[in-house]
């Protein structure tokens, strides 16, 4: 026997069975959320449907959220049935098909778009770029963008995007090694971006040595899954309904149970011309009404930048500003360092491509017939 | 996110692979309608001395031919395994945030294959990859990612599948 319901015109209190919204309302009635029906005029991008954001999506479907829009190119396999959310008999579906079935059957009330395509190709960045700037229930801007994908190029993809259109965002993550992660609000110009500084790290305490990653590319757990995809909920309720307090950054080390927290500054070198333009008009606009950032231990952390013996690039100009100047909280390390942005190459084993006089058809077809 | 492990991935042989290998200059991705072109240019001729210089030292591994645009790659790739040659389709796009990150190589035949794998057969690369080329953003470009991604990946990759049977061999790669 199936149960559906109908669609729900206005969120209402009234605490009766057949009422799904009624343990939500109750927040207000508390007083911990000052007007939650405000929650069905918001409208939240999710990129990257697998373990973390089919969670989120379902969570935000059961707050009652107003809009969902989800980009994700991937098929349901067995291979994820270790995760939560998608099932079995999904198999074979594009994850954002069979994401709209179970959430619109959860909560007719969402309005769910979906995407099936990969954001970082050249053909679909512009679409993807003008669903977050007209995706709205009221055809504007998306109210948050939630990064929920699995791979440095995408994150970089979103960073661009928001940087561009000015878009404040949550990244998450969970470690290849699936034992840590993370959420960061990224608020363009105001906070670092996700190219201001290399990827962030929670130490896992595990000893380098004995990670072993012959065979495998990467680890999942649903547990680590659901806790980033709790945080991340969590952040973007508080955001959107303006409760308690958000945080910039917030690591997870399942090991240890340890919780790090920091918040960024952007780096005035950020590689990303937006995110630059963007710190020039966050540090025109006056400073009172900007909340103040929650300061946890800081310590300076100024890399050396020689960790794998790698002499491509100079390591000796050290008098040069390096662009991982940053302060990390406790707990929280770079994957990698870089080099300062003016450095000199040295030691290079090869010279630069000399200009080639040739035409572009020209080469192609050298290079084709080789 | 990866984590790396400190050693000395620049060995002898890399360095040695490296230096065939022309340096690209312009910082430009497919979405810098201007530089673009330039870039490409410098991508083409960098691949055509890579190309060059690995037959003339009777290494040559691979071919490799891109769309009118430059954002769409295509060829095939080579490896020799107790004398015996394993060819493969190789298929990647310039992501819209190229050159600030690589192409993900893919090798879409052994998709499902090898746990060395992410979907849709893109190569898992090792730890060093991604640090080194985020480290000499704008200087390398396709050939860097087929002679420190691809290359080392096929040598370790071929032997175990070989081996284990996962893949045998084929007369095609003969014709
Ligand atoms: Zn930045």
């Amino acid at each position: 026997m199936t149960t559906t319901r109908t669609k729900i015109e206005q969120m209402s209190a009234e605490v009766v069975d057949s009422n799904p919204y009624s343990r939500l309302m109750a927040l207000k009635r508390m007083g911990i959320v000052e007007n939650y029906e405000d929650i069905r005029k918001y409208t939240v991008a999710i990129v990257g449907v697998g373990g973390v954001g089919s969670v989120t999506a379902e969570m935000l479907t059961r707050c009652g959220i107003g809009k969902l829009i989800l980009f994700d190119y991937d098929k349901v396999e067995l291979a994820n049935m270790n995760r939560l959310f998608f099932q079995p008999d999904q198999c074979g579906l594009s994850k954002v098909e069979a994401a709209r079935i179970t959430l619109q059957n959860i909560n007719p009330d969402v309005v769910i778009e979906v995407h099936n395509f990969n954001i970082t190709l050249v053909d679909n960045f512009d679409v993807f770029l003008n669903r977050i700037k007209e995706g709205s229930l009221t055809n504007g801007p998306v109210d948050l963008v939630l990064s929920c994908v699995d791979n440095f190029e995408a994150r970089m993809t979103i960073n661009m995007a928001c940087n561009q259109l000015s878009q404040t965002w949550f990244e998450s993550g969970v470690s290849e090694n699936a034992v840590s992660g993370h959420i960061q609000l990224i608020i363009p110009g105001e906070s670092a971006c996700f190219a201001c500084a290399p990827p962030l790290i929670v130490a896992s305490s595990i000893d380098e040595k004995t990670l072993k990653k012959d065979g495998v590319c990467a680890a999942s757990l649903p547990t680590t899954m659901g806790v980033v995809a709790g945080f991340l909920v969590q952040n973007t309720l508080k955001k959107l309904l303006k409760f308690g307090e958000v945080s910039w950054y917030l690591g997870y080390s399942a090991l240890t149970d340890f919780f790090p927290k920091m918040k960024l500054k952007p780096n005035p070198t950020c590689d990303d011309s937006y995110c630059i333009q963007r710190q020039r008009e966050f540090n025109a606009k006056p400073k009172e009404d900007i909340s103040a950032p929650e300061q946890a231990k800081v310590k300076e952390v100024v890399h050396e930048d020689n960790e794998w013996g790698i002499s491509l690039v100079d390591e000796s100009v050290d008098t040069e500003e390096s662009r991982t100047h940053v302060q990390l909280t406790e707990g929280v390390t770079l994957a990698y360092s870089l080099p300062a942005a003016t450095s000199i190459v040295e030691d290079v084993p090869s010279g630069e491509v000399d200009e080639s006089e040739q035409s572009l058809e020209d080469l192609a077809r050298q290079l084709k017939s080789m | 996110m990866t984590r790396f492990k400190p050693s000395n991935i620049m060995d002898e042989s890399s360095k040695k692979t490296l230096s065939s290998i022309p340096l690209l200059k312009t910082k430009a991705g497919p979405r810098d309608k201007d530089l673009w072109p330039k870039r490409l240019k410098e991508e083409y001729v960098s691949l055509i001395e890579y190309v060059k210089n690995n037959k003339a030292a009777d290494n040559d591994w691979f071919r490799l031919e891109s769309n009118k645009e430059g954002t769409k790659w295509f060829g095939s790739c080579w490896y020799f395994y107790n004398q015996l040659k394993y060819e493969f389709q190789i298929e990647f796009d310039i992501p819209i945030t190229f050159p600030t990150t690589s192409p993900e190589l893919a090798l879409p035949e052994l998709d499902g294959k090898t746990a060395k794998m992410y979907r849709g057969g893109k190569i898992c690369l090792s730890d060093h990859f991604k640090p080194l080329w985020a480290r000499n953003v704008p200087k390398f470009g396709i050939a860097h990612a087929m002679a420190l991604g691809l290359g080392p990946w096929l040598a370790v990759e071929i032997p175990s599948l070989v081996d284990s049977g996962i893949i045998k061999y084929q007369e095609k790669s003969e014709s």
